[in-house]
C-alpha cells in the first residue's frame, strides 16, 4: 500500500507570481534572466516528442539560436498523435463579438476544470492564446474562413461563446503540420537535429540535474546516450493505460514514467478525461477507439429510448418515446454540457438499461433535426469527413440513422508536476503539453489541448528555459560520464529481463487485462471498494507480467513487441498509481467521480476544505514488484474565480 | 455484441529481415476474421498467433488507426492501401473481403523508400523534401493580428485541400516511376495559394523539387495513378500548379 500521508515539501514551490493576475506573466517575463544571443548556440536542448508541444518548442528554441536535438518514436515527426485532434483550438480573440475576452477564457477554463488548476497558469494560457492564432496563420495554417476572407469561429463543447478556430475536422493535423514546417525550417538552418525512431528509456541525472537521456534506436536496437543542458519532455498523455482509448497505438507513458522513477513528481494521476462521443466497441478484436469530434454536439441531439431494453430500430421509436436526456436535465446548456458531464450521463443511461446498439453500450447522436433545418448539404459541409469516417468504421449511414456513441478515454489532465516555469521537481527537466498536469484541472474543455500544447512550446518555454539556462552554472558534460554508462546498463538490463521471461501470455493479453481493470474500476465512476480491488488486481497482474509474459524477437533489431512490452510494464505501475490517487482523493471533481461523493442530482461534489490541492506523487522506491509512493500536496488558492458548484442547468 | 461469422483468409505476406536481406512471402491463414475488423486488426490477430507459436510477428508501421497520421502503408493485392478508394489501410475493413479470399500484402516499393524490415519502409526522404523548403519563414512572436491577412474563402479551401496530405507515400508506391510529385506539389500548392506563402514562393518550389530529384524519385508523366491511390484524394491539379511555378521560377532564377 502506498504511504498516503499528506505531506508538503519544499520541492513543490509553484513559483507562481503574485500581484494582479493580468500583470503576472509580463512581470515574470521581465524578471527572468536572458541568455546572451551569442551563447545560445553553445547550449544543447533535448526535446523528447514532436507533437504540438515538442515541435513548437523545438522550432522556437531553434529560432532563438539554441542547438536543439528533437527525438521521436515515429518514422517522422509529423506522425505525433496531435495530428488526430479534430475539433479546433480556442483563442480569446473575440472575433465573433459575442462577449469573449482573455478573462472569460480564463474563467471558463478554471471553472470547467472544476477548480483544480492553478489560476496563474490558466490566466497565462488564455493570454497567449491569441498570439498562437496569429503565429499559426503566419505559418500558413489553412483555418476555415468566412466569405470576406476573415477567420471563421465556432462554439465548442461547454462554451457559450464562439472562440474556436478550426480547419474542417482536421485542426490538429493542420496545426501540427504548421509546427512541423516551422521545425523543418530550423533543420534547414542547422539549429535543430531530428532523431526519428528513437524511444527515450531513461533520464540521465548528474548531481541531481537532468543532463541527458538514454534512447533505444528502434531500427538497430542500439542504446544511445545524448547529453544536453536541459531536457524538455513533450511526450503526451497516458490514456493507453486503459488499453482501449482514442490515443494512437504507440502513445505511451514510458518516457514520463522513467522520469517519475528518477524523481519527477506525478501530479493528479487520477484525472483522466473520458470523451462522450466515440464510436462504440464492436468486439474483442478492437485495438483502439475512434473519437467523433465534440463539434457534432452543436447540431446532433443525444437521446436514448424512454423504455428499458427497447430494441426497436431508432426510426421506429416515436418522438414521444425518446428521452433527449441532456436537453431535459440541462436546459440551458443542453447537448453542449462539458465532456465529463456528458460522459457520465451516458453511463447512467446505459447502467439504467436504456443503452442502444448491439452491445447496449451506446446512446444515439441524431442529426435528423439538423438535416431538416439546414439541409443535408450544409450538414455535410460542416461534418462530412466525420460522417464518412463513421460510415467506414460502422457500415451505417449517419445521414439516415443516428450515430451510436459511447464515452472513451481520450485525454489525461494529470501528468508530471511542473511549476509556473514548466519545470518538474527535477532541475532541468521541463514538461510540456499533455505530459504535464498543469492547466486543465480535473477536466479539460474542448479545443483547449491544442491551445495548451502550442502555448507551452511557442510562448512559454522560450522564456522560462532561457531563465533556467542563464541562472544555473551547467558545467559541460558529455556522454562519457559514468552516469550515462550506468543508465545505458540499466536500460539494457531491463530489456534483457523483458526478453528472458519467455512465458505464455502475449503483451497484448496482459495489456487488455489491465485495460479492463482500469475501465471497470478506475473509469467513469470510482468507489473505495472498487479502487482497492483495482490496486490489488493490478499488483497481481504486474507479478504475472514479469513471470509469464512472452516477448518475441531480439533486442538488436526492429522489434515492436519489445517496444510494447516496456510500455505495458510501465502502465502496470502507473495504473496502480492512478487507482491509488483516485482512492486518496475522497471527493468528486471534474472527470474524477466517486460514487460516494455526489449531489442529490448525481453531480460531482467537491470537497474544497480537504482537497483544494494538487496531489503530487513522489516515487519512493520499489522492492521486487512492490512500488511505493509518497503523496505530497500543492495547495491551490483561488483569488479570482471563486469555487462554486458547477451548474450547467 | 452482434454475431458475425468468422472468415478464413489466405495471406501472402512479404517478410524481409533487413534492408540488405533477401525477402520472401510468408504464406499463412488468418482465421476467425470478422467483417467489422479493420485490416490492421486482422494483422494483429495474425501477429498474436505468431507470437503464441513462438515465431516473430510481422513488422508494419501504424499508429493513429484513424486515417490521419500517415504511418500505415502496405500494398494490398497490388493496391497501395488496398482496394477501397480514398481509404488508408487502417480504415479498410474486412467486410470488403470474402471468406476464402487470397490477399497479397507487400511493402510500399520504391528505390527511395528502402525496406527496413518486413512491411516497414524508410520514408525519411519525404521529411528531407519538406526540410528543403516546405515552410514559411515566420519567427514565433513576429506575426501581426491573424485577421490582417484576409484570404478569399475559395483559396483558403483549396489550400486546405492540398494541406491535407498525410505523407504516407502511397502516391510513390502507385507510380510506375516512383515519382514523389504529388507529395511535393501538395505542399508547394498549399503555400503558393496563400498570401503568406508568396515571399518564398519561387525559392520554395526550386528547392523542394531539387531535393525531390536528389532523393532519387522518378519523373512525373501525368498518368494520375498517384491521385487515384491517394487515401485523402490529393488532386492532380497540385502537380500542374507545381510545374507552372517551377517553370516560372526557373526562368527567373537562371
Amino acid at each position: 500500500m502506498a504511504d498516503a500521508t499528506p505531506k508538503s515539501t519544499g520541492k513543490l514551490d509553484s513559483k507562481a507570481p503574485s500581484g494582479p493576475i493580468e500583470k503576472r506573466w509580463d512581470t515574470h517575463k521581465f524578471q527572468m534572466k536572458l541568455v546572451n544571443p551569442a551563447n545560445k548556440r553553445k547550449h544543447t536542448i533535448i526535446v523528447v516528442g514532436t507533437g504540438l508541444a515538442g515541435a513548437s518548442a523545438a522550432a522556437s528554441l531553434g529560432e532563438l539560436g539554441y542547438h536543439v536535438k528533437a527525438f521521436t518514436i515515429h518514422d517522422s515527426p509529423r506522425r505525433a498523435h496531435s495530428i488526430a485532434a479534430q475539433g479546433g483550438i480556442n483563442a480569446a480573440k473575440n472575433y465573433a463579438n459575442d462577449g469573449d475576452s482573455v478573462y472569460r477564457l480564463f474563467y471558463d477554463t478554471v471553472k470547467g476544470g472544476d477548480f483544480r488548476a492553478r489560476e496563474s497558469n490558466v490566466y497565462r494560457l488564455a493570454q497567449v492564446s491569441t498570439a498562437i492564432i496569429d503565429h499559426c496563420v503566419a505559418l500558413g495554417v489553412p483555418f476555415a474562413r468566412e466569405y470576406g476572407g476573415l477567420l471563421d469561429n465556432r462554439s465548442f463543447g461547454g462554451s457559450q461563446v464562439s472562440r474556436t478556430f478550426y480547419a474542417r475536422g482536421q485542426t490538429g493535423q493542420q496545426l501540427l503540420l504548421g509546427a512541423y514546417s516551422s521545425m523543418n525550417r530550423q533543420v534547414d538552418r542547422k539549429n535543430v537535429e531530428v532523431y526519428s525512431r528513437r524511444e527515450m528509456l531513461d533520464l540521465v541525472l548528474i548531481n541531481g540535474v537532468a543532463r541527458g537521456i538514454t534512447v533505444r534506436n528502434l531500427i538497430t536496437g542500439e542504446i544511445e546516450s545524448h547529453a544536453g543542458d536541459a531536457v524538455l519532455l513533450c511526450t503526451g498523455g497516458y490514456g493507453n493505460a486503459y488499453f482501449l482509448s482514442t490515443n494512437a497505438m504507440n502513445s505511451n507513458a514510458t518516457a514520463a514514467w522513467r522520469c517519475h522513477r528518477r524523481g519527477a513528481y506525478f501530479g493528479n494521476p487520477c484525472f483522466t478525461q473520458i470523451h462522450p462521443t466515440c464510436i462504440p466497441r464492436s468486439g474483442e478484436h478492437q485495438s483502439k477507439l475512434t473519437l467523433m469530434s465534440e463539434s457534432l454536439r452543436n447540431d446532433g441531439r443525444v437521446w436514448v429510448p424512454k423504455a428499458k431494453g427497447d430494441k426497436r430500430s431508432p426510426k421506429d421509436i416515436p418522438e414521444s418515446e425518446r428521452d433527449y436526456y441532456l436537453e431535459r436535465i440541462y436546459p440551458s446548456f443542453g447537448n453542449l454540457v462539458p465532456r465529463d458531464v456528458a460522459s457520465r450521463q451516458a453511463k447512467f443511461r446505459v447502467d439504467e438499461g436504456r443503452g442502444v446498439g448491439p452491445s447496449g453500450e451506446a446512446v444515439y447522436l441524431d442529426f435528423a433535426d439538423a438535416i431538416k433545418r439546414l439541409g443535408q448539404a450544409a450538414v455535410s459541409e460542416k461534418y462530412g469527413n466525420l460522417f464518412d469516417m463513421y460510415e467506414k468504421i460502422t457500415d451505417e449511414n449517419p445521414y439516415e440513422q443516428p450515430m451510436r456513441m459511447y464515452p472513451a478515454v481520450h485525454y489525461t489532465m494529470g501528468g508530471l508536476w511542473v511549476d509556473y516555469n514548466l519545470m518538474s521537481t527535477i532541475p532541468g527537466l521541463h514538461v510540456l503539453g499533455e505530459a504535464n498536469f498543469s492547466d486543465h484541472g480535473a477536466n479539460r474543455l474542448g479545443a483547449s489541448a491544442l491551445m495548451q500544447g502550442l502555448a507551452d512550446g511557442y510562448f512559454v518555454i522560450p522564456y522560462t528555459l532561457g531563465n533556467y539556462i542563464a541562472s544555473n552554472p551547467l558545467p559541460k558534460v558529455d556522454i562519457s560520464h559514468d552516469a550515462f554508462k550506468a543508465s545505458r546498463e540499466d536500460v539494457s538490463l531491463r530489456l534483457n529481463r523483458l526478453l528472458s521471461v519467455k512465458g505464455n501470455k502475449t503483451v497484448d493479453d496482459i495489456h487488455k487485462q489491465l485495460g479492463k481493470i482500469m475501465w471497470d474500476l478506475v473509469g467513469m465512476s470510482r468507489n473505495e471498494a472498487g479502487l482497492k480491488t483495482a490496486i490489488e488486481s493490478i499488483r497481481q497482474l504486474r507479478s504475472q507480467f514479469w513471470s509469464d509474459v512472452r516477448v518475441a524477437g531480439e533486442s538488436n533489431f526492429k522489434n515492436s513487441e519489445l517496444e510494447k512490452a516496456g510500455r505495458v510494464a510501465d502502465f502496470l505501475e502507473l495504473g496502480e498509481l492512478m487507482a491509488t490517487d483516485a482512492l486518496e482523493r475522497r471527493e468528486s471533481c471534474g472527470g474524477h467521480f466517486r460514487d460516494e461523493f455526489q449531489t442529490p442530482d448525481n453531480e460531482a461534489k467537491r470537497d474544497d476544505e480537504h482537497f483544494s490541492h494538487v496531489a503530487a506523487w513522489e516515487y519512493a522506491g520499489s522492492q521486487g514488484d512492490k512500488v511505493t509512493w509518497t503523496r505530497n500536496q500543492e495547495p491551490l488558492n483561488f483569488e479570482y474565480v471563486h469555487p462554486s458548484q458547477r451548474s450547467y442547468k | 455484441m452482434a454475431e458475425q461469422k468468422g472468415m478464413t483468409l489466405n495471406l501472402k505476406i512479404w517478410r524481409q529481415a533487413g534492408p540488405k536481406e533477401k525477402g520472401e512471402f510468408l504464406k499463412i491463414q488468418a482465421k476467425n476474421i470478422i467483417p467489422d475488423m479493420s485490416f490492421l486488426e486482422m494483422l494483429d490477430v495474425v501477429n498474436e498467433e505468431l507470437v503464441r507459436t513462438g515465431k516473430e510477428p510481422v513488422e508494419f508501421d501504424h499508429d493513429c488507426r484513424e486515417g490521419i497520421c500517415g504511418a500505415c502503408s502496405l500494398v494490398i493485392n497490388g493496391n497501395p492501401h488496398g482496394p477501397e478508394v480514398a481509404t488508408t489501410t487502417c480504415q479498410l475493413h474486412m467486410r470488403k473481403f470474402k471468406d476464402g479470399d487470397s490477399i497479397v500484402i507487400e511493402p510500399f516499393r520504391a528505390k527511395s523508400f528502402p525496406i527496413v524490415k518486413d512491411l516497414v519502409v524508410d520514408r525519411s526522404a519525404f521529411d528531407r523534401i519538406q526540410q528543403a523548403g516546405g515552410f514559411i519563414t515566420a519567427n514565433t512572436g513576429a506575426a501581426q493580428d491573424a485577421n490582417c491577412i484576409p484570404v478569399p474563402k475559395k483559396n483558403a479551401d483549396l489550400a486546405f485541400s492540398s494541406a491535407t496530405c498525410i505523407g504516407c507515400g502511397a502516391c510513390v508506391a502507385a507510380c510506375k516511376n516512383a515519382s514523389a510529385s504529388l507529395f511535393t506539389s501538395a505542399k508547394v500548392a498549399h503555400l503558393a495559394l496563400l498570401p503568406q506563402g508568396q515571399a518564398e514562393r519561387e525559392e520554395r518550389v526550386l528547392k523542394m523539387v531539387a531535393q525531390m530529384d536528389a532523393e532519387g524519385f522518378g519523373g512525373c508523366t501525368n498518368t494520375g495513378a498517384c491521385s487515384a491511390a491517394c487515401p485523402v484524394e490529393i488532386s492532380l491539379e497540385n502537380i500542374a500548379r507545381m510545374n507552372r511555378d517551377f517553370l516560372a521560377a526557373s526562368i527567373k532564377h537562371r
